[in-house]
């Protein structure tokens, strides 16, 4: 299992940098705001650890706080990313 | 559900995130590449909830309801031109849940007694990275919200030897947990020394670098969200979280380069104390000039540069600016806006100001583009900028700046500086434009200044 998931993470590295190759400065705030939305998927994380069972009051406490932090990061990040975006996507239109 | 059909849904998720990433890198696609991104971390979230044996569905709600309630609202008021530090909290909590997460995977399984080293090791790294992240980013908002000072707070010549000291001491715990330890206390150690790192490796660092070294600590948060995953061994982790570590560190790169900075010296810190190549202000006079002085310069230039800043964005003057330049315009002026890859505290932050005020994409040069032009140009309107437009980047190899790419408005017949007061700018240099004799100020806050040249404008 260890070996298969090295390779998916090598794997996505690649893409990761293949992605990003040329981007206008103006896009710079929003991409990395954008790419800052992703990482909020530690969130699954807390969903799975708190999900198959967490014992014991603190964990639990610890768990949602967790939970609440990275729906913070995911839907902040994507709202904010979107905000920045409607400025460029108002001047298309004129 | 079966887990063939969740790691399907994830590589679903994989494909719009990655589609979503490619689509947030040109400006007509952007804003349909964030929805992408953010469609396919709907489904990587459907695909979770559906993992066989889940509880606690109360609790989980709970924690969804609370990041809701405060993540919706905090994205929808913030101002333009808090955006910057509203992405460093974004990255933080981030970070923090990720630290939060590991320790709750110490505790719940005795300090890894029975499970394989590599999973330690990841969790471990997530929760050291995952602090110095959370608490970087709160250090890298304070900064920029101005309740921490901009300037770098640091020890003095100990600063590396601390640092390194402090990374020890954690990376110490981590490696006698792994070898067996289980007592709770190493695991508080780590998250202790960890967050003293991310303070200490933050604070000294000056308000100027701040947005890349947000990117920075955000392609950090990418990379322990894949050692998370390596550790929960969940694949849509380990992707999302590599994607944003490696795409984040080339983003990283780009930023830095805009800025001419190299990323182990803004991480070294202490730029922007003003320490060398610093002018002493005050001694020397500069020449004021009056709103009504600067309508009359201006409506009978041919051409006038507008450099608009960071004290524009603070003024929220955007649209008294658009006003003036249609107004110029009617008169015969051509005007045009400079844009400085890093005007603003971050990159494209003028860009999106403007566009909000309705001025037309075509008036916007960037700086490789309008640097020629500064010669033909005979008023030179700053509006609320200053590091980069200081002569001293091109002249002077002890300013702190020096090397750092910048707007020759110095070669303009006349410049007009809006500013608010002679204070130094975000790198805490003195700037010597204002001391050239080409050069008049204007003091006040920029909107006011601004409609008052309009008012001038529009009597003449």
């Amino acid at each position: 299992m260890l070996v298969q998931n090295l390779a998916i993470l090598v794997l996505a590295g690649f893409v990761g940098f293949a992605v990003i190759s040329k981007v206008p400065n103006t896009l710079h705030t929003p991409l990395m705001s954008g790419t800052n939305a992703i990482h909020g998927i530690v969130v699954l994380g807390g969903f799975i650890v708190l999900g198959l069972g967490a014992e014991g009051v603190l964990n639990k406490i610890l768990l949602v706080v967790a939970i609440a932090f990275g729906t913070i990061n995911v839907v902040g990040g994507f709202l904010v990313t979107d905000r920045m975006l409607g400025m460029f996507k108002d001047r298309d239109k004129k | 559900m079966s887990p063939t059909v969740i790691q399907s849904l994830y590589i679903v998720a994989f494909a719009l995130f990655i589609y979503g990433l490619m689509g947030l890198t040109g400006p007509r696609t952007a804003v349909r590449g964030n929805i992408i991104a953010a469609a396919g971390m709907a489904v990587a979230v459907i695909a979770t909830l559906l993992t066989p044996g889940l509880g606690n569905w109360w609790l989980i709600l709970l924690g969804v309801a609370i990041g809701t309630a405060v993540g919706v609202p905090a994205a929808r008021r913030v101002k333009m031109t808090a955006m910057p530090q509203m992405v460093a909290l974004f990255n933080g909590v981030g970070g923090g849940a990720i630290a939060l997460i590991a320790w709750v995977e110490f505790r719940s399984s005795a300090g890894f007694a029975h499970e394989p080293a590599y999973v330690a090791v990841a969790s471990l790294f997530a929760a050291i990275i995952g602090s110095v992240s959370f608490w970087g980013s709160n250090v890298a908002f304070g900064k920029l919200q101005e309740i921490l000072p901009g300037r770098p707070i640091t020890v003095g010549r100990c600063q590396q030897p601390v640092n390194l000291l402090v990374l020890l001491a954690a990376v110490a715990c981590g490696v006698l947990i792994v070898a067996g330890a289980t007592s709770e206390w190493l695991m508080g150690g780590l998250l202790v020394t960890s967050s003293v790192l991310g303070l200490l490796v933050v604070l000294p660092i000056g308000g100027a670098d701040m947005p890349v070294v947000i990117s920075l600590l955000n392609a950090a948060t990418g990379l322990s969200a894949a050692a998370m995953g390596l550790a929960l061994s969940n694949t849509a982790l380990i992707v999302a979280g590599m994607i944003v570590g490696a795409s984040g560190s080339i983003l990283t790169n780009l930023m830095a380069k805009a800025m001419n900075r190299s990323i182990p010296a803004i991480v070294a810190g202490g730029f922007g104390g003003g320490s060398g190549g610093a002018v002493e202000a005050g001694d020397r006079s500069v020449r004021q000039t009056s709103a009504g002085d600067a309508a009359i310069q201006m409506a009978f230039a041919r051409q006038v540069i507008i450099v608009p800043g960071y004290g524009l964005a603070v003024a929220q003057a955007q649209h008294q600016v658009r006003q003036l330049s249609s107004l110029l315009e009617d008169k015969g002026v051509a005007v045009y806006y400079a844009i400085h890859p890093v005007a603003g505290r971050m990159p494209g932050h003028m860009n999106v100001l403007l566009a909000e005020a309705d001025v037309p994409y075509d008036r916007l040069k960037e700086m490789d583009l309008i640097n020629g032009e500064f010669g033909r140009t005979d008023v030179t309107l700053v509006i609320g900028a200053n590091d980069v437009t200081n002569p001293a980047a091109r002249t002077d190899p002890s300013s702190p700046i020096y090397g750092m790419p910048i707007l020759d408005v110095d070669e303009s017949k006349s410049v007009i500086v809006l500013k608010r007061s002679m204070r130094p700018g975000f790198a805490g240099v003195d700037n010597e434009l204002y001391y050239n004799p080409k050069t008049s100020m204007l003091f006040g806050d920029a909107k006011s200044s601004v409609s008052e040249i309009t008012e001038e404008l529009k009597a003449l």
